[in-house]
């Protein structure tokens, strides 16, 4: 990846995310989250993770949003008025962002010292971030979470349905 | 090939900006959304640092990440449904049940 | 960037581009003939501008068919004049912009499927795919889950409960079955061990079993039938067109709109039929290879080889896909005006309790027997 995809692609997350957060009408907030995810995938893309970037798309920008589209739309949300929007934190709450993220980004960068994290260690191995190296991972060291993630999403998916069902 | 710490830092104001719509706005629907988008940030840190150091376990996370989040999305919006048929409202600041 | 190499891919994505919107409008006309063919009458064969009817009285001396004329000409002139409304109170913005979302993920999932082998030009190796991606599959999903959107923002945008209600059923049909979709093609994936559409293709040469050319169909017919029920569902056409149906919903989520974006939902329509007819050829059928033709000329089984040139046996491979792919594209309009029309409910069962639990299936039963395959073999 280089500099300038890196400057034009921040831009554009940069400004989706801020859609996400300060745009009054839902429906508009959830559709900035799926821009925002889909510029995501394709930074996956420029950083080898294939698989992890078609997956994003796959889960998250083509499924996850459009259960929160559905449920935008069933409940017949509104653009909503400027006193029901924000909190009385406001203030507060800016500052206390600005803080963490002046904070987040000194240890990140340079001021750390001990990460060192300027430049790329080492040469990518070959294949990296395809299918084989994923799967690879996956079924050797990662089996039991693999195996603890589909318990995990039946019984999310018996939940939701037991939840949202009308009570009979 | 842009130094790792960029993709680190722009992560960081990912998550912030999810972080201030957490604080800031009252529709649930919308701090969900929020959560969301700081998971995505620190997707985003996990495939940068996998990347850095060669090793695919930060994509293997990554994948785990995606998959949870995605369950605790149907169940949340679940939630806000069920929480909609009595209430009738999303507000935050109006969904005080338990006083009063 | 080297600028050939840029130049080179243009031209296949030209070449892909202009392939799919020529087919389309075909198909089209395949549909309103085929119907007519099914159901015993003629068809459109008549068109007039302004009440001066063309032809008048010589139909029957006419060596070629007026209907065409109609579809490919009239309709979309028609449809491309007619005024572009936007209803009082719809969200301007979306309404625009769903046809252009629905349009976009279609027309770029067509970009991943092989053509042909490769081409040789001037001591460069061509490969005849436009986007030469090692995730082809989960792409051609990824794809397949965005258009979704351009549904749901059409519902949403017409300020129409009836179409709100159309697009929430049409995209709750869509996700329904893009999960059969995506386990019949794990099926796929288990049997050839790549993702690659073009290494998939490959693999399908030869013959196997001394005669049989060595397609994906009889290694996976499960899985084929299974991606040919769930294609047809996702692209919305009967006997899953609930959304659309004129007698439930007027025309379903695309009710509020006319005129040019009209006519993108319809294109999208085909262009959906059109992917899954590209799918199930480069999958299950063998993409561009023709039985018995290797890349230098035609090898027969009893010895005998015949050589043709580079350009002939490329050529004949691109005619063999797009052959393929007319067939599978007219076999589900022929399927549409067959079979009547499933209930909500119906169509929710056959997506949830039979083709999920049969996908499931299928991938078990095809890892059983290449664990099998593999240990006999050792």
């Amino acid at each position: 990846m280089d500099l300038f995809t890196f400057i034009i692609l921040a831009i554009l997350l940069v400004g989706s995310a801020m859609a996400v957060v300060l745009h009054p009408s839902p429906v508009y907030s959830a559709l900035s989250l799926v821009v925002m995810m889909s510029l995501l995938a394709v930074y996956f893309l420029f950083l080898n993770a294939h698989v992890v970037g078609a997956l994003q798309i796959i889960v998250y920008a083509g499924a996850v949003m459009v259960l929160f589209l559905f449920v935008i739309m069933l409940l017949n949300l509104q653009t909503e008025s400027r006193e029901n929007q924000q909190s009385e934190m406001k203030t507060s709450a800016t500052i206390l962002c600005l803080v963490m993220v002046a904070e987040l980004a000194f240890f990140l960068g340079k001021g750390g010292g001990k990460l060192e994290l300027q430049t790329s260690q080492q040469e990518l191995p070959a294949g990296f971030g395809t299918m084989q190296a994923l799967s690879e991972r996956l079924f050797t060291d990662f089996v039991l979470p693999f195996e603890i993630t589909s318990v995990l999403l039946l019984v999310a998916a018996v939940g939701a349905v037991v939840l949202a069902r009308r009570q009979a | 090939m842009v130094p790792t710490h960029y993709h680190l830092i722009l992560s960081a104001l990912l998550f912030t900006i999810g972080a201030m719509g957490v604080l800031l706005r009252r529709n649930t629907i919308i701090i969900f959304m929020s959560v969301e988008l700081m998971l995505n940030a620190v997707n985003l840190s996990f495939v940068a640092l996998a990347q850095h150091w060669g090793s695919m376990d930060g994509q293997l996370i990554v994948f785990f990440v995606m998959a949870v989040a995605a369950a605790e999305a149907a169940v949340g919006l679940a939630i806000i449904l069920m929480v909609f048929r009595t209430k009738e409202t999303v507000n935050a600041d109006e969904l005080n049940f338990m006083r009063g | 960037m080297d600028p050939t190499t840029l130049l080179i891919d243009a031209v296949l994505v030209i070449f892909m581009f202009a392939l799919v919107m020529q087919i389309a409008p075909l198909l089209l006309w395949i549909e309103r003939k085929g119907s007519a063919v099914l159901q015993d009458r003629v068809g459109a064969n008549r068109v007039s501008i302004s009440d001066i009817p063309l032809f008048k009285g010589k139909l029957k001396k006419l060596p070629f068919n007026v209907g065409i004329v109609n579809t490919l000409i009239a309709d979309p002139i028609k449809l491309f004049t007619k005024e572009d409304f936007i209803p009082p109170g719809a969200d301007k913005l979306l309404h625009t912009l769903a046809p252009i979302v629905a349009l976009v993920p279609a027309l770029v999932t067509m970009m991943v499927i092989p053509f042909g082998d490769i081409l040789i030009i001037g001591g460069r190796e061509i490969e005849l795919q436009a986007a030469r991606l090692n995730v082809g599959i989960l792409y051609v999903l990824a794809m397949v889950s965005l258009g979704v959107y351009g549904v749901v923002l059409a519902g949403w945008a017409s300020n129409n409960r009836w179409a709100l209600l159309g697009g929430i059923r049409a995209s709750a049909q869509m996700i329904s079955y893009e999960i059969a979709m995506g386990l019949a093609l794990i099926g796929v994936v288990l049997t050839y061990g790549t993702l690659d559409l073009q290494e998939i293709n490959r693999a399908q040469g030869g013959l196997i079993l001394g005669g049989l050319p060595n397609w994906g169909i009889f290694y996976q017919p499960l899985a084929f039938l299974i991606f040919l029920t769930a294609g047809i569902a996702e692209s919305k056409r009967a006997p899953f067109d609930l959304p659309e149906a004129e007698p439930e919903l007027i025309s379903g989520y695309f009710t509020e709109y006319s005129g040019a974006k009209q006519s993108i939902f319809m294109l999208v329509d085909f262009l959906e039929s059109l992917i899954v007819a590209a799918l199930i050829t480069t999958l299950f059928f063998g993409g561009w290879q023709v039985p018995l033709l290797e890349r230098d000329g035609l090898h027969f089984p009893w010895g005998g080889f015949m050589p043709l040139p580079h350009i002939v046996v490329v050529i004949i491979q691109v005619h063999a896909f797009i052959i393929k792919v007319l067939f599978f594209c007219w076999l589900q309009i022929m399927i549409r005006w067959t079979l009547p029309r499933f209930r909500y409910d119906q169509l929710m069962t056959l997506g949830w309790k039979i083709l999920l639990p049969l996908a499931l299936v299928n991938v078990m039963l095809t890892a059983l027997v290449l664990l099998i395959a593999q240990n006999l073999k050792i």
